[in-house]
């Protein structure tokens, strides 16, 4: 069906689920084109995963989502990205709300400096989320949960963030991005700093956390893209090569540049 | 010819030989050793500098006092015996030291002679009575045996500063007051004790009576001044060319300009502040309020720098991260940028104080060189600091003022010491790993 779909709409395209959408999205830094005329749709309870080579553009995708890109002074955004059918780069969208309903985690863990408490409980105190002490407990203890962190952290909740594991702080970084309650999370390669134990254990996270949040990763793993998303686009020097189920996409790859990636003959 | 372009030369395998090893390992023993002597002589020159200051200054700290039994005639202090302290504090003790004096030395006749005898004590010996006095006003109408300070030359020559064996010519304490002087140490009525004044009180023309606490509170009131100044303006300042300033011509222009302030004379400073501050705005001549005022525009490009540099070694990830979660750029900064900086800042700022503390030319420019007795009650009030203190301690001729000069400096350094063993407290204190 989607198939047929794809070749009517614009490529990347999906029917009635799509949380976000991009159309005709292009990427400047200075005079250097980063990324060429993207269409792609992020479906909602959704694992899309975002692969290609180094440079390829998929993080500079992923940062748009959520603007990030705007901190970067001559980094330039041409073309149209939808939140719920909101155009996100109006003028007038306050970027601070935009990112409290796109949240994000990073390829390196960045737990602030700060109690494993304070790390979680950050998010709601800045957006006035828990009305009350006991509220906040109460999200902090949920969202380390849905981590899977709880366990590991529950005696020590005061102490440093950073003190604990690679793969730990990682989930914290996630904890602290699902405390907020966002629609979206972003995560820009999320394992590429961690063995792969704590490999797992995210990946396993990713695919529990898609019941409740619609989800895009950047990854360098074919394998990680293939265990945890339901779809799959193909980026290849700043353009989007190819989109499509996962399953369809790895087995059955449409184009020969693709297929060449998946193949191992190049990247 | 494609041959052509390939080296002729043939790969040789690297040399292992002995020699080569030993030369390699004398170049590394030189290097230590150059460095090694390197230490060695910075730390000699240094403590030979602190050595000299010590040595000249210790005697600053002890005062010779003397003893002489005073007659506290009631007549002379409080005629209506009213004992009332007002009456106490304003009778003339001074001439009953010197009363007591020619008692003491009742073959000392002529005129000279007898001012010479006067000399023994210093003018404020008659303070020091006076406090003994209001201490005990039952005192007054007996003999007692009190202790006064002695004058400057007696005091150097207790200390030894002036030799007893010269020429008469020679030395400024001639032989009938070594004879009286001698008298009195026979009798145990001569001692070194701690110089309090010199710790309490203001500038003086007479050494034994001039002290470093108006310097002090100068100073302290100088770098309040400062401080409120630079800090809030130097972090603002940092803050905005660090976190939010566009990156371009103007912004580059503006960090070039702070990078040249830092170095620029701090006399020039000084010109600056009795041109506008003085001349333009008429504020008060020799004042902390000026003083700190310029002394601020020196240390703002100090404390910016610092913590401009404190800012940049915050990693761009803590900042990501706040973003990511939905921070507005000025929350990042003051929940998470500034607090993680805020050692650093506050180690350059720290730094800069010190450095303002030690500082001398510019405030010669506002008139803060003035003789001024008074200790400063405010920062509109006349005042001096403790390096121009020195520097005006150093230019006077009595030799008592030379011990003063290096008890300063000793002060001075004390001072300049906490602060830089504070900064670098903080430093490793707060020194983060991320």
């Amino acid at each position: 069906m989607e198939a047929v779909l794809e070749s009517e709409a614009p490529r990347g395209a999906l029917r009635n689920t799509a949380k976000m959408t991009a159309r005709g999205v292009s990427v400047y830094y200075g005079d250097t084109k980063a990324l060429k005329d993207v269409d792609l749709d992020i479906g909602e309870n959704q694992v899309t995963s975002l692969i290609g080579p180094s440079g390829c553009g998929k993080s500079t995708f992923l940062r748009c989502l959520n603007r990030m890109n705007d901190v970067i002074d001559i980094c330039r955004v041409e073309g149209d990205i939808t939140l719920d059918d909101i155009d996100i780069y109006r003028s007038g969208l306050d970027v601070v709300q935009l990112r409290a309903r796109v949240g994000m985690v990073f390829q390196k863990p960045n737990p602030f400096p700060k109690s494993i408490y304070d790390n979680i409980a950050y998010g709601p105190r800045l957006h006035g989320i828990a009305e009350s002490k006991a509220e906040l407990d109460d999200i902090v203890e949920l969202s380390l949960t849905k981590a899977g962190l709880w366990d590991e952290v529950k005696d020590r909740l005061l102490g440093p963030g950073t003190g604990l594991s690679g793969g730990q702080q990682q989930r914290l970084c996630i904890a602290r991005a699902i405390a907020v309650n966002p629609e979206v999370i972003l995560m820009d390669e999320p394992c590429s700093a961690l063995d792969p134990i704590a490999t797992a254990k995210i990946e396993e996270l990713i695919d529990e956390l898609r019941q409740n949040f619609t989800i895009v990763i950047v990854t360098h793993s074919m394998q990680q893209a293939a265990r945890v998303s339901q779809r799959t686009a193909f980026f290849h020097l700043g353009v989007l090569v190819e989109v499509g189920e996962t399953e369809q996409l790895f087995t059955n790859p449409r184009d020969e540049r693709t297929q060449g990636y998946i193949t191992g003959r190049f990247g | 010819m494609t041959e052509s372009t390939i080296p002729t030369t043939t790969l040789r395998r690297v040399d292992l030989s002995e020699a080569r090893l030993k030369r390699r390992y004398a170049a590394e023993r030189r290097f230590r050793l150059y460095g090694i002597a390197a230490i060695v002589t910075a730390l000699g020159i240094l403590g030979l500098l602190i050595g000299t200051i010590v040595a000249n200054g210790y005697t600053a700290f002890q005062q010779t006092y003397v003893a002489i039994p005073v007659y506290l005639d009631a007549q002379a202090i409080d005629p209506q015996g009213s004992r009332d302290a007002e009456t106490l504090r304003r009778a003339d003790y001074q001439s009953l030291v010197k009363q007591s004096l020619r008692d003491l030395f009742p073959e000392v006749t002529g005129r000279r002679d007898k001012i010479k005898l006067y000399g023994l004590v210093s003018n404020a010996a008659g303070d020091d009575v006076r406090d003994q006095v209001m201490d005990d006003p039952s005192m007054i109408g007996t003999t007692q045996t009190l202790w006064m300070r002695s004058s400057d030359d007696i005091d150097s020559l207790i200390k030894g500063a002036i030799d007893r064996r010269l020429p008469e010519d020679d030395r400024r304490v001639k032989d009938n007051e070594i004879g009286w002087i001698e008298t009195l140490e026979a009798q145990g009525n001569v001692e070194l004790r701690f110089n309090k004044a010199f710790f309490t009180s203001g500038d003086s023309r007479e050494p034994e009576q001039a002290g470093i606490w108006g310097a002090a509170v100068g100073s302290a009131y100088t770098l309040m001044i400062t401080l409120l100044l630079s800090f809030p303006i130097g972090v603002l300042s940092a803050v905005y060319l660090e976190e939010f300033a566009p990156k371009n011509r103007l912004t580059d222009l503006i960090e070039v300009n702070i990078n040249n302030l830092a170095a620029v004379p701090s006399i020039i400073f000084g010109l600056l502040g009795l041109a506008v501050f003085l001349g333009t705005f008429g504020l008060p001549r020799s004042a902390p309020l000026v003083g700190g005022m310029v002394l601020a525009l020196m240390t703002l490009p100090t404390i910016i720098i610092a913590a401009r540099a404190a800012l940049k070694a915050v990693p761009p990830s803590i900042r990501e991260a706040a973003l990511g979660i939905g921070a507005s750029p000025l929350q990042v900064v003051t929940h998470h940028v500034l607090p993680l900086a805020l050692p650093g800042v506050m180690t350059g700022t720290i730094i800069g104080m010190a450095q303002a503390l030690g500082e001398t030319a510019p405030l010669l420019m506002i008139g803060m060189v003035a003789f001024i007795v008074d200790v400063p009650g405010g920062v509109t009030d006349p005042a001096t600091v403790l390096p121009v203190q020195i520097y005006l301690w150093a230019d006077s001729p009595e030799r008592a003022f030379v011990e003063k000069t290096n008890g300063a400096i000793m002060v001075l350094l004390a001072f300049l010491i906490v602060m830089n063993a504070l900064a670098v407290l903080l430093r490793k204190r707060f020194e983060r790993q991320w």
